[in-house]
C-alpha cells in the first residue's frame, strides 16, 4: 500500500479506534462511553446502526429498478450500489458488536432462545439474512474477479429471486428499526413518535437509498477515475438525473406523512415548543428543501445541485434517526447523553475502515467496470 | 392467581428496613452513600441502580393546610402483568414466570445485552452494569426463589408497619379500594396505581399524597406495553405474502414486456 495523506490519516483513525475497542472490551462500555441508565443507547445504535442500515439502502433500491422494473440503464451503478449495501450492513454487524454487552452471543436469537415476540428479533434475523442475500448479489463481480465461470453462470441465474427477498427483507427491517421504539412511547419526544414511524422509516429508507447511490457514484467516478469507462462516465449523468427525480417524489411523498403523522398523533401544538422549531427545520430545510433542489436541479440539468441535494438529504435522515433515538430521546432525564471523544472516535474508524475496504474491493472487483470476459452479465 | 403486593404509603415510615432486607437476600454489595446527594435529602442513594433493587424515596409534601410532610415511597420493578421488557427481549432472557405467577425474571445466561428492555420500560427499572466486561441487567426478582418456596418476598417480610402487603392481586385490590373508600377522613387520592397503569402491574399502590408528586410516572397509560408492537409484528407475514406476490408478477410483466418486444423487432427485420 502506498504512503499518501488519505492512508496515513486512515491508518491513525483506524489504530485510535482499535485501542478504545481493547479498552471496551476489557473495561466495559461505561469505561468508554457516556451512556447511563437513562440513555442505553448512544452514538453506536444511533448513528452506526440506524443511519447505517437506512444509508445501505442503495442496494435493494438499485437492485429493483434494475431486476424488477427493468431499469437497464441503471446497471452502471448497481454493483458499487449493492457494494455500498453490503459494506453498509457489515459494518453496522461490527458496530453492533461493540455496543452490545455480550456480542458473542449475536448467534443466541438465531439458534439458542428464540424470542419471535420482540421487533428486535425481527431486526436480527432480517439483517442476517439480507447480509446473506447482498452477499448473493454481489457475488457474480467475485466470480468474475476469480475467473469461475460455473460458479458466475448459477449466482446469476438467481439474481432476480434474490433481489425479491431482498425487498422484502428491507421492507421489514427497514421499518422494523422504526417499529422497535414504538415501545417507548413516553420517551421519544412526541413529535417523532408515531405508530407511522415503521412507514415512515422504510420511506425514508428509499430516499436514503437513493441519495446515497448519487453520492457515492459521484465519489466514485472521481476516485476510481481510472477504473470508469469514460461511455459509463457519460450515462452517469442522465442515471443521477433519474434517481435526483425519483428521490424528489420520495421527499414530496415523506413529507406529506410526516405531516399526516402530526394529525395522526394531534402534536401541532408541539411546534412552538423549542424542540418543534428543530422538528421544523428536520422537514422543511432536510426534507421540502431538497425536495424543491432536486425537482429543480433534474429540470435544468444542474448536475452540481442535484449533487449537493443529495448530501443535503443523507444529512436529514441521519438527524432524522438521531432525533428519535438519542437527541430527543429521554428529553426530561435527569441525566443528559452526549458522546463521549471515544464514542466518536470509534464510529469514524469504522467509517473509515468501511471505505479502505470499498476502495480494497473495487480496485481489484469489477465493481466500476464491466468484466470483458462477461459483458452480457447484469 | 397472580401474585402481588400492596404498598400503602401512608403507612411507611421510611425505615428502609425493606432495602435492607432486598439487599441481603440478593447479596447485593453496598454502595457509598452521602446525605443531600439528590433533592431527596435522606434518600440513599439517590436512585435504583445495579446494586439497588428497591429504594424507599423520600418526598417533601405540602398538605392541604401547608404544612410539609415527608411521604416515603418504596420503588421497584412493578412486575407488570403484560411486560414491556419481556416483550422486547429477543432471547427470552427477561420471562413473566408461571408458577408462582407474577414475578419477572431476568436468565443471565440468555442476556445478549443489547439494552432494548431499558428502552422499553416505561418506569426504567433495568439497569446495566456499564463498568463490567462481561455485563449483566440487574433488577428487582420479586424474590422468585423465595415465592417458589411459598415466602414472602424479602421486603414485605421485613416491613414492620405493614405497609407492604403480599397475596393475590385481586384481593389486595379489594384491600385498596376498601382503604379508600371507608377511611373516616377520606385521607387516600381515589387512585391505585398499578391496577391499570401499562395495563396493570402486580405492586400497586395508595397514598395520601398525589402521585405526580412521589415522582411516579403519570404518563405510561394503561394499554398494555406488548400491543404497541403487535400491531407491526402482525403485519410481518402479510407484508412477506402481499410483496412476494407483487413483486415476482412485476418481474414477470416487465419480462413479458420485453420479449413481445424483441419478437416485435425480428418480425419486423424478417418483413423488412
Amino acid at each position: 500500500m502506498k504512503i499518501t495523506p488519505f492512508n496515513i490519516i486512515a491508518g491513525i483513525l483506524l489504530i485510535v479506534g482499535f485501542i478504545i475497542i481493547v479498552f471496551r472490551f476489557s473495561l466495559g462500555l461505561g469505561a468508554v462511553t457516556n451512556l447511563n441508565q437513562e440513555n442505553p443507547w448512544g452514538l453506536w445504535i444511533g448513528f452506526d446502526v440506524l443511519c447505517g442500515v437506512t444509508l445501505a439502502a442503495g442496494g435493494y433500491v438499485i437492485a429493483s429498478a434494475v431486476h424488477l422494473f427493468g431499469l437497464k440503464d441503471y446497471r452502471i451503478v448497481l454493483r458499487s450500489a449493492i457494494l455500498t449495501g453490503f459494506l453498509g450492513y457489515f459494518f453496522v454487524v461490527v458496530g453492533l458488536m461493540f455496543d452490545l454487552g455480550r456480542p458473542w452471543r449475536l448467534p443466541y436469537p438465531m439458534f439458542v432462545s428464540l424470542g419471535a415476540q420482540s421487533v428486535m428479533f425481527l431486526v436480527a434475523w432480517h439483517v442476517a439474512l439480507y447480509l446473506t442475500v447482498q452477499f448473493l448479489e454481489f457475488s457474480p463481480a467475485v466470480f468474475e474477479w476469480i475467473n469461475w465461470k460455473t460458479a458466475h453462470k448459477w449466482a446469476s441465474r438467481i439474481l432476480a429471486g434474490a433481489c425479491i427477498a431482498g425487498v422484502i427483507l428491507s421492507t421489514l427491517h427497514q421499518s422494523a428499526l422504526g417499529a422497535l421504539f414504538l415501545l417507548a412511547p413516553t420517551k421519544v419526544h412526541p413529535l417523532w413518535y408515531s405508530p407511522l414511524i415503521p412507514i415512515f422509516f422504510f420511506v425514508s429508507s428509499i430516499i436514503a437509498g437513493l441519495s446515497m447511490v448519487i453520492f457515492e457514484s459521484t465519489l466514485s467516478h472521481r476516485i476510481f477515475k481510472n477504473q470508469v469507462d469514460p461511455a459509463q462516465h457519460e450515462q452517469l449523468n442522465r442515471v443521477t438525473l433519474g434517481l435526483g427525480r425519483a428521490a424528489s417524489v420520495g421527499l414530496l411523498c415523506y413529507f406529506f406523512l410526516k405531516l399526516v403523522g402530526l394529525a395522526h398523533d394531534g402534536t401541532w401544538d408541539l411546534l412552538g415548543t423549542p424542540m418543534g422549531t428543530w422538528f421544523l427545520v428536520e422537514i422543511l430545510i432536510f426534507v421540502l428543501l431538497p425536495c424543491f433542489l432536486f425537482a429543480w436541479g433534474v429540470r435544468n440539468k444542474n448536475m452540481s445541485l442535484v449533487r449537493f441535494t443529495a448530501l443535503l438529504t443523507v444529512i436529514g435522515i441521519v438527524i432524522n434517526r438521531l432525533n428519535i433515538s438519542v437527541i430527543g430521546f429521554n428529553i426530561d432525564a435527569t441525566e443528559r447523553y452526549f458522546p463521549s471523544w471515544m464514542e466518536f472516535a470509534v464510529t469514524i474508524a469504522i467509517v473509515t475502515l468501511g471505505l479502505v475496504t470499498f476502495r480494497w474491493i473495487v480496485n481489484r472487483m469489477p465493481v466500476l467496470r464491466e468484466h470483458p470476459e462477461y459483458e452480457e452479465a447484469l | 392467581m397472580s401474585k402481588a403486593c400492596l404498598v400503602d404509603l401512608t403507612r411507611c415510615i421510611g425505615c428502609r428496613g425493606c432495602q435492607v432486607a432486598c439487599k441481603q437476600w440478593n447479596k447485593l454489595p453496598a454502595e457509598t452513600t452521602e446525605f443531600f446527594a439528590r433533592s431527596g435529602g435522606y434518600q440513599n442513594p439517590p436512585a435504583l441502580s445495579t446494586k439497588t433493587y428497591t429504594l424507599v424515596t423520600y418526598n417533601e409534601i405540602e398538605d392541604s393546610s401547608g404544612r410539609v410532610n415527608w411521604v416515603f415511597s418504596k420503588r421497584q420493578c412493578m412486575h407488570c402483568l403484560e411486560p414491556s421488557c419481556v416483550s422486547a427481549c429477543l432471547v427470552k432472557a427477561l420471562e413473566k414466570t408461571k408458577e408462582p405467577e407474577g414475578p419477572v425474571v431476568y436468565h443471565e445466561n440468555l442476556c445478549m445485552g443489547c439494552r432494548y428492555c431499558m428502552i422499553a420500560c416505561p418506569f426504567d427499572i433495568p439497569k446495566f452494569e456499564y463498568e463490567k466486561a462481561i455485563p449483566s441487567i440487574r433488577k428487582c426478582t420479586f424474590c422468585f426463589d423465595r415465592q417458589e418456596d411459598g415466602e414472602m418476598p424479602a421486603c414485605a417480610k421485613a416491613c414492620m408497619t405493614g405497609a407492604i402487603l403480599y397475596g393475590e392481586r385481586n384481593e389486595l385490590l379489594d384491600v385498596a379500594k376498601s382503604r379508600i373508600y371507608s377511611d373516616p377522613d377520606d385521607k387516600y387520592v381515589h387512585h391505585i396505581y398499578g391496577e391499570h397503569e401499562a395495563g396493570g402491574t402486580a405492586w400497586m399502590y395508595i397514598s395520601d399524597a398525589p402521585f405526580e408528586d412521589l415522582g411516579f410516572p403519570m404518563n405510561v397509560g394503561t394499554t398494555p406495553y406488548p400491543r404497541f408492537t403487535s400491531t407491526f409484528l402482525g403485519a410481518v407475514p402479510q407484508i412477506i405474502i402481499l410483496w412476494a406476490g407483487l413483486l415476482t408478477g412485476f418481474h414477470w410483466f416487465v419480462k413479458r414486456r420485453e420479449e413481445v418486444a424483441e419478437e416485435e423487432l425480428t418480425n419486423t427485420e424478417k418483413e423488412g
